[in-house]
This record gives structure tokens, C-alpha cells and sequence, in this order.
């Protein structure tokens, strides 16, 4: 049962991150469909800082990795950036690009990195045993992991930015109406960018999370199997709204911590049902749960629309 | 020349062709990256794919392979190209690909169907997920990108399982066709014996046909036009009379279809087998994206969009691997989708830049125009 909550605890702490960033980018107007490539990103720029940075200290190794996670969020989330507010691109499309383009790349790159350290390594695999190790601290045999903290200092920060401060409130401004935003002197273009950054960043934090939420070796072919869009579910339950986020996010990472550790539970395994039932939960329960909460949908108004400053 | 740049067939085809030497020059930048000795010869052999090998024999199975491979990939990127033409975006289509792969292999193993059965069950199923999405998207508003790729982990999962059901013992792969039901093998009709390769099928032909058909569907009929008409603006085409709910549902069961059908004829040419511990989504459905924008989002285009991603993704097979790895062609289609992006922009750019030269032309015959008319006045002045 504590192996349970600490599972559900984490992926939800990955998925608050994720789609806290998401939510920030579609208050600015833009979506953020390629939110799984930046997971990917993040990801990779953690675990190439874990593989390179040889230090003792676990509070320098904890900021080190989170900075790197960052910048490789943020930079990749620039592409999104370039193309749907300075080019009008479709952004459904770039987004899928981007999700596509973050695992081909990180794989292209790690397996690059082994077979030069090693010429007959050619897997796409990082291990990061020892410096997984400093992200957490062991409380009677509960694993307490850093990244639940920065999770709820998230949604607290989250919540306040953009609903007290000046800043937070133009930038939800410019996804509900851009052209009134800007009638008013504010920026569409500057605050749309500090959106798709920012979702860059928390994207990125999350993606590290996940890759150090249960094993301490990740193979970068197989991305992050989904959990970007899971992400953008729990965004969309949430209604876009950082506290319910971080409600509906607990519902979601019950379902992921499941496939994790429902052997250990007697009941569960008395049911006898395939381990791929309990692959499918997370995805099940999204579709179920988007298809109650749709309808009613609150989403910023202007999202997904390029801004024109020549339409009204 | 001018009036050339203006058409807009054009156009996109120029726009193609500029993703595409972007696509392929940031490529060989990162392949140069990882290490530049040997990085022309292994871009050159992801371009040449086939043409890598001397004998002419060899290269016309391995074409045949190519071949083989680019008929689902087009069929993935016809359902992808027919729902966006309808304003929809079915990401959905991998894990119809995948339904369909399950059904066809299914049918075909455990129950001995022959090869039309299983072909139309997995048009079925396919259709079926398709109208999944379709329906949340009608009736509950639900976004169809977030749906589809919902469906296309839970269509892995549940494939995976069924398919165990038919699996070999000492293998993760399901039991091959040609040994326990080749009335499910597609028939040949003598187009193995043309190629040298038994995995060309009628399948060929057929998705060809296919493609043309989805172009007349899509510009010669009542119902593809009332389906563009939903797509560009629901309420609109409700005010006209058309049941648009139906039509969203309609247009992603066809989608699905043609996504299903695309795995029935690769799974049913004894190609590819299933592998039941598969842990990603397969991406012929993604690759598909790229071929439908690389074809400008026009079927007859999408047919030569795709055998080229299918070339460049099979020629990954040859950089040389001491270095490099086969992904660098999954990198650079992935860059090509995004480039596609931007091809709005080009076009925007090659149309401003044709208005601008006229408008010069004209500006100079007027002012031409005015100077002799002036001199004209000067000279009646003068006299």
C-alpha cells in the first residue's frame, strides 16, 4: 500500500508539471500539442547531465539536473514558438512534429553517445543508478522524492501567477482576445512566447521526473509512451484550472500507479486479469473522464488561432 | 513562368521540394555532428536506399520491398489526408493501422478466414475505432487529437493480447501466414513474379486505385463536399441541412478504414508479423502524417509522398552503422513534417513575390506612360 501511494505521488507529480505547462501555454493562446517531445527533451537533458556530471553533493546534482531539464525544455519549445507565433503554422501539426522529432533525435543522439564511449554499444540506453539515488530520501521504507515538492510548489506558484499577478492576467488575456490585449498595449507576441517557454520549462521538469520516477535506466526509443497527451487530459479535466489540475492529476496517477503495483496487491491479483488491462487504466479512464467533461469546456477562447494583427 | 508560380498545384509542389532538401541537409548536419568522417557516404546511401546494391536483380527485390512497405503507409496517410481535408486531425490513424493489423491477423490464425474476410474485418475494425473518435468528437467535444492517441495506446494493449492468443511459443511474434493459413495470403496475380519478390500483391494496385478514388470522392461528389463544407464550419453546414454529427462520425470511420485496410495488406503479404511484447505504438500511422503533407494534402501527391518516406525510412538500414544509427531517417522525416508547417508561409512568400514584380511592372509602364505623355505636352508647349 506505501509502495502505491509513493508510485500514485510521483506520476502525479509528473503529470501536475506537464500539465501545468500545457495549461500556461493555452492561456497564452497557444496549444501545446508536442508537450510529449519536450518531456522527451527534458528528459534526455537530465539524464546527459546525471551520465556527465560526476559530483558527491546531492544538493548540487539535484539543481544541476533540473537546470538542465529546463534549458532543453525551454530550447526545444522554441521550435514550437518559431513556427505557430511567428509563422502561423497549423499547430496541431507542429506539435505532432515536435513529438515525433523529440524521440528520432534523442535516440539518434544517445546511441551516438554510446558507440563513441563504447564502439559496440548500440542501445539508446542511459543508466543513472547512483545519481537517482540523491533525488530521494528514504523515510521508513517510503521513497520521497524531491520532485513531489517542486510539484506542489508548481501549482502554488502557477496559481498565483496567473491569477494575481499583472503578468499572469495578460497572458491569460491574450488567449481569450488577443486583439483586446493588444488594443491595450500589451504584446500578443512577447507573452505568447513567455507562454510556450515557460510550458517548455515545466515540461521539461517533468520530463525528468518521469524517467526517475521507478527505474534508474531509461531506453530513449521508447519516448515517454503517451504521458504528454495523458497530461493534456488531466489539463483538460482540470479545466484549466492549476488546483483542480493538481486534483484531477492525483485521479490519473492512481490509475498509472496501478500497472506499476498491483501485483502487490492480494485483491487485485485475485482478479487474475491480464497485465495489459492495467497498461490500458490510464488511457481508459482519460477517454471516459474527456467525455464527461468536454462538453462543458472552458478553454481560453482564442487558442490554436494564429494572431493576425490586421483581423479583428 | 509567372502565372506557373501562381498556381497553387505548383506551388506546393515547390514547397515539397524545398522540405524535402531541408529535411535531408539538417540530416547530414547532424549526421556531420556525430562524426563527420563518413557522414556524406551514409546520407547518400539513406537517399540511394535500393540503389545501394550493384545487381540489378537485388536492387529490384529490395525495390519490391520498398514497394511493399509504401502501399499501407499511403493508405495511413490517405486517412490522415481525407479527415484534415474535413478540418479533422486523425492521429487516431496509428492505432486503426493497428486495430486493423489485429483483426486481419486474428481472423486470418485463429479462425482461418480466407484473405477477403480478414481484409474486410480489418477495414471494420479499423472503421470502428475511427467512429470511436468520431463520436466523442460529435456528441461530447471532445478534441480528436487527444482521443485518437487514447485509442492508440489502448488499441497496442489490447493487440498485444489478443494476439498472444496466436502467437509462436518460443517467440514473441505471431505464427507466419504462409505456414498455417495461405488462403489468407493476398493473391499475386503475377506481379511477384514482375518484381522478383513475393510481398507484391495485389495490394499495389489496389491501394493506387484507392488513392484515386479518395481524390474523387473528395472533389466530384455531394457527399465529399458536404463533408468539406462540416469541416470548414459546423454550424454553417447544419444551417444547409446537413446532419454534420453524422458527417464527423462518417468521416472518421472512413479514415479508420483506410487505415485498417493499409495494415490488412502489408500483414496479409506475410511481410511484417505481429510482435505481442510491443511497447510503441508501430509508426507507420505517424510516418503517414509526413506523407500526406510532403503530397500537399492531395491524394495523387500523397502517393509519391509516401514511397518517398518509405524510401528514406528503409534506407536508414544502410548508414553505416559503426557510427550512426537507423533513426537518422525517422529524424529527418520528422523534420520534414515540421518544415510542412511553414509551407503555408512559402507559399505566402512565392505568391507575394510574383504581385510584387507585376505591381513593379505595371508601376514602370505607368510611369513609361506618363514621361511620354508629358513630353508629348512639352513638345505642344513648344510649339
Amino acid at each position: 500500500m506505501l509502495l502505491l501511494l509513493q508510485y500514485t505521488l510521483i506520476f502525479t507529480s509528473v503529470l501536475v508539471l506537464v500539465a501545468l505547462g500545457g495549461c500556461i501555454s493555452e492561456h497564452s493562446g497557444v496549444i501545446n500539442l508536442g508537450l510529449e517531445g519536450i518531456m522527451v527533451m527534458g528528459a534526455l537533458g537530465g539524464a546527459l547531465m546525471m551520465r556527465a556530471f560526476g559530483t558527491e553533493s546531492a544538493l548540487l546534482m539535484v539543481l544541476a539536473v533540473i537546470l538542465s531539464a529546463v534549458v532543453f525544455g525551454m530550447a526545444y519549445s522554441a521550435l514550437l514558438g518559431v513556427a505557430c507565433i511567428n509563422f502561423k503554422a497549423d499547430q496541431t501539426l507542429v506539435g505532432t512534429a515536435l513529438n515525433l522529432l523529440g524521440t528520432a533525435a534523442a535516440t539518434v543522439l544517445v546511441k551516438a553517445i554510446n558507440t563513441a564511449s563504447n564502439p559496440d554499444n548500440h542501445s539508446s540506453e542511459i543508466e543513472y543508478v547512483r545519481a537517482r539515488k540523491m533525488f530521494i530520501v528514504n523515510i521508513n521504507g517510503f521513497e520521497f522524492n524531491w520532485f513531489m515538492l517542486i510539484a506542489v510548489l508548481a501549482v502554488i506558484g502557477v496559481a498565483i501567477m496567473l491569477y494575481k499577478t499583472r503578468f499572469g492576467l495578460r497572458l491569460m488575456a491574450c488567449g481569450e482576445h488577443p486583439q483586446a490585449a493588444d488594443s491595450v498595449g500589451i504584446n500578443v507576441y512577447k507573452m505568447r512566447w513567455a507562454g510556450v517557454l515557460l510550458s517548455g520549462a515545466l515540461g521539461g521538469l517533468g520530463g525528468i521526473c518521469y524517467i526517475l520516477a521507478g527505474v534508474s535506466l531509461w531506453k530513449f526509443e521508447n519516448g515517454v509512451a503517451g504521458f504528454g497527451f495523458l497530461a493534456l487530459a488531466v489539463m483538460i479535466f482540470g479545466q484549466w484550472n492549476p488546483v483542480r489540475i493538481s486534483l484531477a492529476a492525483l485521479l490519473f496517477g492512481l490509475f498509472r500507479a496501478l500497472s506499476n503495483t498491483y501485483v502487490g496487491i492480494p485483491f487485485l491479483v485475485s482478479l487474475n486479469l491480464p497485465s495489459n488491462v492495467y497498461n490500458m487504466m490510464p488511457y481508459i479512464v482519460s477517454l471516459v473522464v474527456l467525455a464527461f467533461t468536454s462538453k462543458t469546456s472552458r478553454a481560453p477562447k482564442a487558442e490554436g488561432i494564429p494572431y493576425d494583427k490586421s483581423t479583428r | 513562368m509567372k502565372k506557373l508560380l501562381k498556381n497553387s498545384g505548383v506551388q506546393a509542389f515547390i514547397a515539397s521540394i524545398i522540405c524535402i532538401i531541408l529535411g535531408l541537409l539538417i540530416g547530414y548536419i547532424v549526421l556531420l555532428f556525430i562524426n563527420p568522417e563518413g557522414a556524406t557516404e551514409s546520407i547518400l546511401n539513406v537517399i540511394k536506399n535500393f540503389f545501394t546494391f550493384n545487381r540489378p536483380k537485388t536492387q529490384l527485390k529490395n525495390f519490391g520491398n520498398t514497394l511493399a512497405k509504401t502501399m499501407p503507409l499511403l493508405m495511413c496517410s490517405l486517412s490522415i489526408l481525407f479527415a484534415y481535408k474535413v478540418g479533422l486531425f486523425n492521429i487516431g490513424t496509428a492505432g486503426q493501422y493497428v486495430a486493423g493489423a489485429c483483426a486481419s491477423l486474428y481472423a486470418a490464425l485463429a479462425w482461418g478466414w480466407g484473405w477477403l474476410p480478414c481484409m474486410l474485418f480489418a477495414i471494420v475494425a479499423g472503421a470502428l475505432l475511427g467512429a470511436i473518435v468520431g463520436f466523442l468528437k460529435a456528441y461530447c467535444n471532445v478534441n480528436e487529437v487527444i482521443s485518437g492517441i487514447m485509442l492508440n495506446w489502448i488499441a497496442l494493449y489490447l493487440t498485444n493480447t489478443l494476439l498472444s492468443s496466436v502467437k509462436e511459443v518460443a517467440s514473441p511474434y505471431t505464427l507466419t501466414l504462409k505456414n498455417e493459413n495461405p488462403s489468407a495470403l493476398l493473391p499475386k496475380a503475377g506481379l511477384n513474379e514482375l518484381f522478383n519478390n513475393d510481398y507484391i500483391t495485389i495490394a499495389v494496385p489496389m491501394a493506387l486505385i484507392i488513392a484515386i478514388a479518395v481524390h474523387i470522392l473528395l472533389t466530384c461528389t455531394k457527399l465529399g463536399y458536404e463533408l468539406k463544407a462540416t469541416g470548414s464550419n459546423k454550424n454553417a453546414a447544419k444551417y444547409a441541412g446537413m446532419a454534420e454529427n453524422r458527417n464527423i462520425i462518417l468521416t472518421l470511420a472512413i479514415a479508420g478504414g483506410l487505415a485498417g485496410l493499409g495494415a490488412a495488406m502489408i500483414f496479409q503479404s506475410g511481410y511484417f508479423r505481429w510482435e505481442c511484447t510491443q511497447s510503441s505504438v508501430p509508426g507507420m500511422g505517424f510516418n503517414g502524417i509526413a506523407a500526406a503533407f510532403l503530397g500537399g494534402l492531395n491524394p495523387i501527391g500523397s502517393i509519391f509522398a509516401s514511397f518517398f518516406i518509405q524510401h528514406i525510412t528503409d534506407g536508414g538500414q544502410y548508414v553505416n552503422t559503426n557510427f550512426y544509427s537507423s533513426q537518422i531517417s525517422d529524424l529527418i522525416s520528422s523534420v520534414i513534417i515540421y518544415l510542412c508547417g511553414f509551407v503555408l508561409f512559402i507559399k505566402l512568400t512565392m505568391t507575394k513575390m510574383v504581385s510584387r514584380r507585376e505591381e513593379k511592372a505595371a508601376q514602370k509602364q505607368k510611369t513609361q506612360g506618363q514621361k511620354t505623355q508629358e513630353q508629348k505636352t512639352q513638345e505642344g508647349g513648344d510649339k
